[in-house]
């Protein structure tokens, strides 16, 4: 700072000097930090998503539970869910959950996973350049159509491969096997990702040892991807957990404690849709008791999803 | 180790050797046919999808009309002068009926076209009494003309497009062949819109935060990214239950209007809803966002401070400007995602039957999933018809925004 004061003082008048060194330190410009508090209250709006979503489930779950006719243990062993009644037990939805998503997870990763192999490993580039688009596309069509296509095409096809005495007009299976479908890109995508990360060298190797493509594919390259395949796998049945408008076309409305997947039987899902969808007066056990299990549905996704992130952080294999 | 193997080549002679290595040759080979016909098995599935519901969108239908038009006049409707019109509809209407159709005027002054609708509508009555899907309806036409002359005589038979003009245009109505999209496309549209307003700039606003201003050492900062991530995953349902009770209930002044003076409503509209899916998509549009602005090249930044800029005056004039065609791909595959979204809008309380269109941001609402989930749900097979003709709207909706994100993404790819 002297240094420059005195070169300046030899060459230039007295007032310039002044105005170098004021300009030269920092200036506090009012606009910057206003904008920037402004974008920092942006990135805080999704942190008050999440509290929001966790007080307000919280909330009226608490509400719900305070009712001294229901208790905690009741709600999570009880095999009966009649509100009218008074019965408050949860599995019945939890096990129609449970059996639509696994039917879903059946289907979907089998053929998530053999579609990803074959992209990734097999497709020349033009195959795949066709063959992504259409799993998009497949990705992109709202879940509401994937419920139609349950109830219009699903179900008759069951119902006529099974006979209509087995298979329930609205049935899980039909649910669950659309529902498989509309996973199968999510997973294919994810896994296909997770192949290509492997790097050629590794391929490379298996072929010069002589190994033939399934042996490199199988053997090297699966293994290698194996922790984003389990994370795909288990975003997947997030996904599948979470659905709602599938099963609440397919699967039926009116909850049933049953594991045989051809009887109608409600999700979780399907029954917040149900009983929000007619008219809801607040401060009810109805009302409270979405809540409850929105808390529920809230709580396994979250679970999930970090479970299927901490794998893929933990496991994956680095290459350089 | 070298022993075993060692051994094993020993023992084999060299035709053993061959057959071996053709063996898995064989299996390699059926591995990849098995692999393919996997991934074709997904291209079959969207082309069930789409044949499903095209099957269903047209195909015959046979119409009965409750009054035939030949006993009302001896030529065909549309030939009949206005005053001829009226008088029928006079002749065979109720007089309170008359009485508000000519509020507005006598009948004899409304235009042709009004006449004719109404004295199709209101006296001929055509009622569908059976429907075909496409597939039959090009296969069996003559048996379908047969059935149709012995179980439902004087009937007509004739081939319909569910989705028509008539159907983009009327209103909900009890009736499927009366019944159309036009509230619940008004509905989706003011849905976006709202959407649009309130996420765009805010996910935006988030995404230059966490990229060009938060250091990623920072505690807090990490926990925003984080918790992103994860709430793209919540399920859409679970947004929905959070419209319910912020937005629909302790929000309702400013929800249902009535700070600004609109009375007579509840929390249960389009407000809600829009705030509702805003919600929803912010992660989508914020990580879509983070990933174009990150995209823009450093050098770019460098040279900017380098000429005295400021850190928002670069980010303004030279990171966004670059980052745009990004930024907006990003934010139409959100609102692609929006358009479908179904479950919130049941639980923040979409109505399924509304017979006007919505007003304003403060009016009780419809929307186009919502209509294709109502239409599904009811037994009657001429709204299974309906829903796939709602379908093809829905579908040609997002394929058309998909297009736009694709040529946007194009465009950018050929100028950097």
């Amino acid at each position: 700072m002297e240094n420059i004061s005195r070169i300046t003082t030899r060459k230039t008048p007295l007032v310039w000097k002044k105005d170098v060194s004021e300009n030269l330190q920092k200036k506090i410009r009012p606009t910057e930090a206003i904008i920037q508090a402004f974008l920092f209250f942006c990135g805080v709006v999704s942190i008050l998503t999440t509290i929001g979503i966790v007080f307000e489930l919280g909330k009226e779950a608490w509400l719900f539970f305070g009712n001294p006719d229901i208790s905690i243990v009741e709600f999570l062993t009880g095999t009966s869910w009649q509100p009218k009644i008074g019965n408050f037990g949860v599995l019945p939805l939890l096990t129609s959950t449970l059996i639509t998503s696994l039917i879903a997870m059946v289907v979907a990763l089998p053929l998530g996973i053999a579609t990803a192999i074959f992209l990734s490993e097999y497709a020349a580039p033009k195959t795949r350049s066709i063959l992504k688009p259409i799993l998009e596309i497949l990705a992109g069509v709202p879940t509401v159509v994937y419920g139609y296509f349950a109830l219009t095409f699903m179900t008759p096809l069951l119902r006529s491969l099974f006979g209509n005495n087995t298979v329930d007009v609205y049935n899980m299976a039909s649910a669950g096997l659309v529902m498989g479908i509309m996973i199968l890109p999510l997973i294919s995508s994810m896994s296909e990702d997770a192949l290509s990360a492997v790097p050629r060298s590794l391929r490379e190797g298996a072929y010069a040892l002589g190994a033939t493509k399934l042996e490199t594919a199988v053997q090297i390259v699966v293994p290698a991807a194996l922790s984003g395949i389990i994370a795909a796998f288990i975003i997947g049945i997030s996904r599948a957990v979470g659905e709602t408008m599938i099963v609440a076309v397919a699967a039926g409305s009116g909850p049933n404690f049953t594991f045989n997947p051809f009887e109608a039987a409600e999700t979780m899902t399907g029954y917040i849709a149900r009983i929000s969808g007619g008219d809801l007066s607040y401060n009810t056990p109805d009302y409270n008791s979405i809540f409850a299990i929105g808390l529920l549905l809230f709580v396994v996704t979250l679970g999930l999803n970090f479970l299927s992130r901490a794998i893929s952080r933990r496991f994956r294999e680095v290459y350089e | 180790m070298s022993q075993p193997a060692n051994h094993l080549f020993s023992a084999l002679t060299s035709d053993e050797a061959k057959q071996v290595v053709h063996q898995r040759h064989a299996r390699a080979k059926l591995a990849r046919a098995i692999f393919r016909i996997a991934t074709l098995l997904a291209v079959i599935f969207l082309a069930t999808l789409l044949v499903t519901i095209l099957n269903k969108s047209m195909g015959y239908v046979v119409v009965k009309n409750k009054v035939d038009p030949a006993t009302l006049a001896n030529q065909p409707l549309t030939q009949l002068t206005n005053t001829e019109l009226a008088e029928i509809l006079r002749a065979n209407l109720r007089k309170n009926r008359v009485r508000t159709l000519e509020r507005e005027g006598f009948l004899e002054d409304q235009s042709h076209s009004t006449l004719v609708q109404l004295v199709e509508a209101e006296v001929v009555q055509p009622e569908v009494v059976d429907s075909y899907n496409l597939i039959p309806s090009l296969l069996n036409r003559r048996q379908i003309t047969t059935t149709a002359a012995t179980e439902y005589p004087g009937a007509k038979v004739e081939f319909r497009y569910w989705l028509n003009g008539q159907f983009l245009s009327s209103t909900m109505a009890s009736q499927p062949e009366l019944a159309g999209v036009r509230s619940a496309l008004i509905g989706s549209l003011y849905l976006i819109i709202i959407t649009i307003v309130i996420a765009f700039p805010i996910g935006v606003g988030a995404a230059i935060y966490l990229e060009e201003y938060a250091s990623h050492k920072s505690r807090i900062n990490r926990v925003i990214q984080t918790n992103i991530d994860n709430l793209a995953g919540v399920p859409s349902i679970v947004y929905g239950i959070l419209g319910l009770a912020l937005f629909v209930r302790t929000l309702q002044p400013l929800t249902s209007g009535a700070i600004f003076g609109v009375e007579g409503q509840n929390g249960r509209t389009i407000l809600s809803a829009g705030l509702t899916m805003a919600l929803l998509v912010l992660p989508i549009l914020i990580i879509n966002a983070q990933e174009a602005i990150r995209a823009v090249p450093d050098s770019l930044r460098q040279a900017s401070y380098g000429l005295g800029a400021t850190r928002w005056q670069t980010i303004w004039s030279h990171v966004l400007p670059n980052a745009l065609p990004g930024i907006l791909t990003g934010t139409i595959l959100a609102v692609s995602r929006a358009i479908g979204e179904t479950a919130p809008l049941i639980v923040v309380g979409a109505s399924t039957f509304i017979t006007s269109d919505p007003s304003g941001p403060f009016s009780s609402f419809t929307a186009l999933p919502i209509q294709i989930y109502s239409w599904t749900t009811r037994p009657q097979p001429a709204f299974q018809h309906i829903a796939a003709a709602a379908i093809l709207v829905l579908l040609i909706a997002l394929l058309s925004l998909n297009a736009a994100a694709i040529l946007l993404r194009n465009r950018f790819a050929k100028r950097v």
